[in-house]
């Protein structure tokens, strides 16, 4: 116990006598090289242009706006990649798992592919390669005139909401909890009288009801924006930016690869006499696979699958390669470039990220713990 | 006799290229106990799996309650929710409790209510002597008890037939008896039963026929008195010698 | 009595049509009406995928040529020549041209020692070892750099390519072991402050994206250099690369830890072992053999990433290939794409090869006895 604590003491000093060191030559170098320190640059006039920004920018706003707009974009860009890696990875391992050769054999092809080339490479791909490659607005591809695809991105009809579209918000959201209700009430009506009860009908009856009473209240508070060309350019409609697609493209296409084996591995897990057990029974195979096999592989696949949504996040930080202005592109590139503030501006970027993994870690432990099996599993 | 309840004629299957079962003839009548016993690999197994359609068979016919089992059924579920099934692994769902894996098909195969549901599992889960337990997990149980709760689990079906695929081969010796002990029970209560099993003493005291299988086919079948006091085939008297010795 | 004698009837062959092609097509490909269609869908599919692959790769393609001219055609396929001519930029950079031979010796060697060293029967595995952790990595810098034993100093901001690609994943892997190893034994002891600043670092290395540390090597190091001592950038990159990666081999090699029986520590215990004895002699050589696949696997996924140092200005084999696209007499439409297409075939080939091995080393490993 007492050597222990020595060697502990040890460490300790020597931990903190290099950092000692760092930071005073951190000191020296910025005063040798008249950089200035703190994070007072956050409050300044940033003075660039951001050509994606999900709420009001200009170039008078502060740096500190600046981070909001990029951390924004990162969370726009990582989330919808987490929903289409999730739709297509998932349907990538069931199909790996089919019983049709082909299909399965498709799927293996697929996996092998996109997860054995450099995530930087893709992207690049879909942006120098394709989307960059597209002809000029003047000769864009148009989807029923209402669609258009350039190499300025791709424009897209919008709807314009005017005074009274918070109604159609409110139908929206009483619509989600009716939905969840209707739901809970068929379960219970299941198990209380045995009769399945519907959940569709309602919800049509209850839909209409809802839009009716929003139009009664707002009238049709909506206008189609249709993108028209004018010049060299588009007017009108929202323009998703090729950086932006060629980013979620490759997010997406890449890490539904390594979802899909991690989809597969955990259904495979599930024991094949589960599946014996509930045919015996009599349960359909729908059944045996919503109440006996899912549940069972979703314990197996949520931890990795987790995992992958933080790399697919810590990954669309290669943004930068492309210029999507996301929290490392406009922070570590274009701030950087502007302050100079090395060390501030490194260490924020690095915080944002480390609080999002830290959170997602906390977050699977606790749901670790609430879904451990209870008792050893046969 | 009544009308049998299962009728197996002249059927055949193969694993691949390889012949597991030949030339099976089989009929069971309704309440009949019959104990299927024979090396492992003789296809015993594999022939109550083609019960219910478990395996498939290629050739033959199979009849389960009238009703043959073929690729066009439509009602393979409902003749699945008659037969019961107990397996050499127990395959309780891990994560549902002891009572939720007894109500799962009744309320989703049979329509049965929660309550219904559960009152039917304890009824049965009393039945194997394992009331207290209703609300544990498979994990937390020995395997004799898991076993017994896979009973009850296929009993909650009320089903007409159970099979019993090498029930008692995955547990350690002391707990054999109290497994054995319900199966002897529902014996005497008439349901028909057909059981793989090499306990010896379990067929003589329960079975009205004894089945002996060998490379996949029916060596010698007789009453349980006559199959192990004067076996009828060199092969038959091989095995039994050597199940019996010990 | 009498026994009669049993003859067990002979096996009969299955009916035609469940065995063979037709069995085999029966059950996976035309099981059900719905299989069926599933099935002529893909296959639909797979001729449309092949025929767009070689319409463009071969029979469109154009394959020689001095500049641009060859591959402005009509119907346009790849422009191979574009690769042909830049070949020796992709796997050298500019390295200069009378020193290439100085990398190919380089990767000769390597090669050399590697084969043996990753298949499981050949022996000398210790010596193999101590070659290519002591000597090969001495060799291979004087051979690169040059400005000793009579060779030209070549300046590392001359390299670039396959050379850059492979220097820092190697060094990368390389060097993350024996921290990664120090590191996931500290997360594991029993001393609450070394534990602590070894969860702290993974935990933080982990969090962040490697395109962040690179930035912070490239840009930060040199502030925390006193005045006067700096790397050069591929060093620095190297660094970050390596401090990356030791964060994700500690939790490769704490798996291995975690897996080795409590009673192997019991049995060095009562053997009168102490911590490090027992460590280096008996729990680490077991560890690191269980990981073989997880370090490969780690080493996969930073081969994969050495790609990022394209973003802080060097010229790995992405690099590089972007770099050439600027050259106007190359300026063709299929000149990016035919580039990628080239550089995702090389990285792809490494990755699938050692990810085949990986698994190769898995189904080993759990089939072994003596391990």
């Amino acid at each position: 116990m007492h050597r222990d604590a020595v060697l502990q003491a040890l460490v300790l000093v020597a931990v903190v006598a290099g950092m000692v060191w760092l930071v005073g030559n951190v000191q020296s170098n910025l005063e040798r090289q008249n950089i200035n320190s703190g994070f007072g640059f956050l409050s300044e006039r940033a003075g660039f242009g951001i050509n994606q920004t999900l709420i009001d920018y200009t170039e008078d706003d502060s740096f500190g706006r600046v981070v909001v707009i990029g951390l924004l974009n990162t969370l726009l860009v990582s989330i919808l990649g987490i929903l289409f890696a999730t739709l297509l990875g998932f349907s990538l391992g069931v199909a790996r798992l089919s019983r049709n050769w082909l299909i399965s054999k498709i799927a293996m092809v697929y996996i092998e592919i996109f997860r054995n080339v450099p995530l930087l490479l893709q992207i690049m791909f879909w942006y120098f390669g394709v989307l960059r490659n597209l002809p000029s607005p003047r000769q864009a591809l148009s989807v029923g005139d209402a669609m258009f695809i350039s190499n300025r991105g791709i424009v897209v009809p919008w709807l314009e909401a005017g005074a009274g579209a918070m109604w159609y918000g409110l139908g929206l959201l009483a619509l989600a909890a009716g939905f969840i209700w209707l739901r809970r009430r068929a379960l219970n009506a299941k198990l209380t009288s045995g009769q399945p009860t519907q959940v569709w009908r309602p919800l049509l009856v209850l839909a209409l009801a809802l839009f009716g009473a929003a139009a009664v209240m707002a009238g049709v508070p909506f206008a189609l924006d249709v993108p028209q060309l004018k010049g060299f350019n588009f007017r009108g409609g929202v323009t998703v930016i090729p950086e932006f697609v060629a980013l979620l493209l490759a997010l997406s296409l890449y890490t539904a690869a390594f979802i899909a084996e991690i989809v597969r591995s955990g259904i495979n897990s599930v024991n094949k006499g589960q599946r014996e057990a509930s045919a015996a029974l009599g349960l359909p195979e729908s059944l045996a696979l919503r109440l006996v096999v899912i549940p069972q592989a979703l314990r197996v696949i949520i931890p990795p699958l987790t995992s992958q949504y933080l790399n697919l996040t810590k990954n669309s930080s290669l943004a930068v390669a492309i210029a999507y202005p996301d929290i490392v592109s406009v922070l570590a590139g274009t701030t950087l470039s502007q302050v100079g503030q090395a060390v501030e501006i490194i260490f924020v970027t690095m915080m944002i990220y480390l609080s999002l993994s830290l959170f997602t870690s906390w977050a699977m432990n606790r749901y670790n713990q609430r879904m451990a099996f209870v008792g050893n599993a046969t | 006799m009544t009308d049998p309840v299962i009728r197996i004629s002249d059927m055949n299957k193969w694993f691949g290229t390889f012949h597991v079962l030949r030339d099976i003839n089989l009929q069971v009548a309704a309440g009949e106990k019959i104990v299927i016993c024979g090396p492992s690999g003789s296809g015993k197994s594999t022939l109550i799996r083609c019960l219910n359609r478990l395996e498939q068979h290629q050739e033959g016919t199979i009849e389960v309650e009238g009703v043959s089992l073929d690729g066009s059924l439509k009602n393979l579920e409902s003749i699945r929710s008659n037969v019961g099934m107990v397996f050499q692994q127990f395959n309780l769902f891990p994560h549902m409790s002891v009572l939720e894996n007894c109500t799962l098909a009744p309320i989703w195969v049979k329509q049965k209510t929660k309550q219904e549901a559960e009152a039917l599992a304890r009824q049965f889960l009393e039945r194997v002597r394992i009331p207290d337990q209703a609300d544990k997990y498979p994990g937390q149980l020995s395997g004799g008890q898991q076993q017994r709760v896979a009973i009850a689990r296929a009993l909650c079906m009320n089903p007409d037939i159970m099979l019993f695929d090498e029930p008692t081969s995955a547990l350690d010796p002391e707990m054999i008896k109290e497994v054995l002990d319900v199966m002897v029970e529902l014996a005497e209560d008439g349901m028909t039963m057909l059981c793989v099993t090499h306990e010896m003493g379990f067929a003589r005291q329960v079975a009205d026929r004894v089945i002996f299988m060998d490379e996949g086919e029916i060596v010698e079948e007789n009453e349980p008195e006559a199959f192990f006091s004067n076996p009828q085939n060199e092969r038959t008297k091989m095995f039994l010698s050597q199940v019996l010795s010990h | 009595m009498s026994a009669k004698t049993w003859t067990p009837t002979p096996a009969r062959p299955a009916p035609a049509n469940t065995v063979g092609f037709v069995g085999w097509a029966r059950e996976n490909l035309f099981a059900t009406k719905f299989d069926s269609a599933l099935t002529v869908f893909c296959a639909g599919l797979i001729l449309y995928v092949l025929d767009v692959v070689f319409g463009w790769a071969i029979v469109d393609a154009s394959f020689s040529g001095e500049d641009r001219n060859a591959c402005l055609k009509q119907v346009q396929g790849a422009c191979w020549p574009f690769i042909d001519a830049k070949l020796g930029q992709f796997i050298y950079g500019r390295y200069p041209e009378m020193e290439r031979w100085r990398v190919d010796w380089v990767f000769a060697l390597g090669l050399l020692g590697l084969v043996p060293l990753l298949m499981p029967k050949v022996g000398f595995k210790r010596a193999n070892v101590i070659f290519m952790l002591g000597f090969y990595p001495l060799f291979s810098f004087f051979m690169l750099t040059g400005g000793s034993f009579g060779l030209v100093p070549v300046e590392t901001s001359d390299w670039g390519g396959l050379l850059v690609t492979l220097v820092v994943a190697v060094t990368g892997i390389v060097g993350s072991l024996p921290l990664g190893i120090l590191l996931a034994l500290g997360r594991r002891s029993e001393l609450p402050i070394v534990r602590a600043l070894c969860v702290g670092f993974i935990e933080i290395f982990r969090g962040v994206p490697l395109i962040t540390v690179l930035f912070m090597a490239s840009v930060m190091l040199p502030l925390f250099l006193p005045d006067g001592v700096n790397f050069d950038k591929l060093m620095r990159c190297l660094i970050g690369v390596a401090l990356f990666a030791s964060a994700y081999m500690a939790e490769v090699v704490r798996g291995g830890l975690q897996a080795i029986p409590k009673g192997q520590y019991e049995a060095a215990a009562a053997l009168g072992f102490g911590y490090w004895k027992t460590t280096r002699l008996i729990i680490l050589p077991q560890a690191l053999k269980l990981v073989i696949p997880g370090i490969v696997n780690t080493f996969i996924g930073l081969f994969k990433d050495t790609t990022l140092v394209l973003i802080v200005g060097l010229f790995d084999l992405l690099g590089i290939v972007q770099l050439h696209f600027t050259d106007s007499s190359w300026a063709t439409p299929e000149t990016h794409i035919t580039g990628y297409a080239f550089a995702a075939f090389v990285f792809w080939v490494f990755c699938f090869a050692m990810s085949r091995y990986s698994i190769f080393m898995e189904k080993h490993l759990s089939t072994d006895p003596n391990q």
